[in-house]
């Protein structure tokens, strides 16, 4: 196996961990220079941050990567049993390493018709969320994020590894406008998912809370005693995605535990959402890609024509040419599993690549979302470590609901 | 802390070797299924086949990674572990036992010494760390 450490660490520094893996372990080594001698637990605490239910994650077994700079659990036994679990019952993510940036002021929807390609002016009641993609001038994709309606604010929830440069774009566009940015690291998110998620944490909740959050629609959220609870999430599942204090955190993570929900990790988080067509930042889209590159042309609001988003422009004349290269989901019928960064050969047309590629555990065997020529047809080959293998060519998702559905 | 039992010979890229007579059973270390994770398929090499010690022999995959298995010793295999076909996951389970890989008759006794022992292998691991 002497492929094995090279391969993994490519994997897992690419498909998982993004390409920030890398770099952290490049930071590693400055740290060590200037550290001079210390204790290798300060070192670790140099080095990576970590989220109110660390130990939590501990006591529950799991098995702790670095993702982005940030120690979380990977799994906790099994990533096979944690992704059927959550297709199955309810299971429980942290992701309080998500970076939560509440949008105040009087321009504060200005602000955000102008930085996002998607149009917070559809979000007309109070609680509810939308997905967007955040564009720099050349219409490449600075991150994904979601945005939720306050009511006399916005809140915007975007991705751990670019936490920092989504700051200082937001802060850069800012100035122009009368509004406050402000993070809240106070906050830790959790993320129950799953067929029962709902009816579970609903059984251990106030008969106040139930009702809120039985009331609520799909991409919705509520707030209550200090809770903000959102019926979305990234699996494909039914379930809620809750902000709550830090130190409610760890109380209702041991409540979710004692009522059967189980913890899983990022390992399954990955399997689950690409089973469910949804992109990852930095693996399926960069800032290189225009969204509609990137299967996210259902996330622009075109009209009104008059509301100039950053990355318009560029948009514009792409949409009126026609995109050279487009997102599409492969699947695999015979045994391998496709792995993001393989050619893809579309006969005819030139060469793509796999953008996220895996082993589907509902469907056992493997689908991959791949960027390639535009016009591909029901048919490609996938270049598997040196060996040409034919695979199918649809449109994601590849499983709702617990079911294939291509 | 994973598991290594004493009686098994290593190599550096994680397969252990049990050596009965002239017979090696083949597999991979506790340490490499618990990196790897998952297994979801294993390929073998036929039946038959004449190996010499280091080519390539297969190949695990686990969700996250794909990696060759070497064999450790020269030779014509023996048998395979058809369960792995529809079980991967006993390399999991059992790493040492129910997931053996593949036997091989190996025909040049040197080539064991070439191996690692535990301590050695145990003392790799702990390096890597």
């Amino acid at each position: 196996m002497a492929a094995f450490f090279i391969i993994a660490c490519a994997f897992q520094s690419c498909s998982l961990l993004s390409s920030r893996g890398k770099m952290r372990r490049f930071d590693f080594n400055i740290t060590l220079l200037f550290l001079g001698k210390m204790p290798l637990g300060t070192l670790r605490m140099v080095m990576s941050k970590t989220t109110i239910l660390h130990e939590q994650h501990l006591a529950a077994g799991a098995k702790m990567v670095d993702f982005s700079g940030w120690d979380m659990p990977i799994h906790y036994g099994s990533q096979l049993q944690e992704h059927k679990i959550v297709r199955e019952s309810a299971g429980v993510f942290d992701v309080s390493h998500m970076t939560i940036v509440d949008v105040k002021g009087r321009d504060a929807k200005l602000f955000l018709q102008r930085l996002l390609a998607n149009d917070v002016a559809k979000l007309k009641e109070k609680g509810k969320a939308l997905y967007s993609a955040m564009l720099n001038e050349q219409g490449g994709v600075i991150d994904d994020l979601i945005v939720y309606n306050m009511g006399d604010y916005y809140r915007l929830v975007v991705n751990c590894g670019t936490r920092e440069k989504d700051l200082a774009w937001m802060q850069k566009q800012a100035s122009s406008y009368s509004v406050i940015l402000e993070e809240k690291p106070e906050l830790a998110i959790l993320a129950i998912q799953g067929p029962q998620a709902i009816d579970k944490v609903c059984a251990l909740s106030s008969p106040e809370r139930q009702a809120v959050i039985q009331a609520l629609k799909k991409f919705q959220g509520s707030e209550h005693g200090g809770w903000f609870i959102a019926r979305t999430g990234y699996t494909g599942e039914d379930g809620l995605e809750i902000m709550l204090p830090n130190d409610e955190a760890a109380a209702f993570w041991q409540d979710l535990l004692k009522h059967d929900v189980a913890p899983i990790g990022l390992g399954a988080r990955d399997t689950l959402r690409l089973e469910a067509g949804m992109n990852l930042y930095g693996l399926d889209m960069d800032e290189t890609i225009s969204p509609l590159a990137a299967n996210m042309a259902w996330t622009i609001a075109w009209e009104p024509v008059s509301r100039d988003f950053i990355g318009r422009d560029v948009l514009n004349k792409e949409k009126f040419s026609g995109s050279k290269e487009i997102l599409v989901g492969l699947v695999l019928n015979s045994r391998g599993v496709l792995r993001g960064h393989q050619k893809v050969h579309v006969p005819g047309l030139g060469e793509g690549e796999i953008t996220s590629g895996s082993f589907s555990p509902t469907l056992g065997y493997s689908v991959a979302l791949a960027r390639v020529p535009a016009g591909v047809g029901e048919h490609a080959e996938v270049d598997i470590r040196g060996k040409m293998v034919a695979v199918k060519v649809v449109s994601p998702p590849f499983v709702r609901h617990g079911k294939k559905c291509f | 802390m994973s598991e290594l039992p004493a009686e098994l010979k290593f190599l550096s890229s994680h397969e252990w070797a049990r050596v009965e007579g002239d017979i090696v059973t083949v597999g991979i270390s506790d340490h490499a299924q618990e990196s790897m994770g998952d297994l979801v398929f294993v390929e073998l090499p036929d039946v038959g086949a004449d190996l010499h010690a280091n080519d390539e022999a297969g190949v695990v995959e686990s969700v996250k990674a794909a990696s060759d298995i070497y064999t450790p010793v020269t030779g014509k295999v023996l048998a395979i572990n058809e369960d792995l076909e529809d079980a991967p996951e006993l390399v999991n389970k059992d790493p040492y036992h129910d997931g053996w890989l593949f036997q091989i008759k190996f025909t040049d006794a040197a080539e064991l010494d070439d191996l690692l022992s535990s301590e050695d292998y145990q003392a790799q691991l702990d390096s890597e760390d």
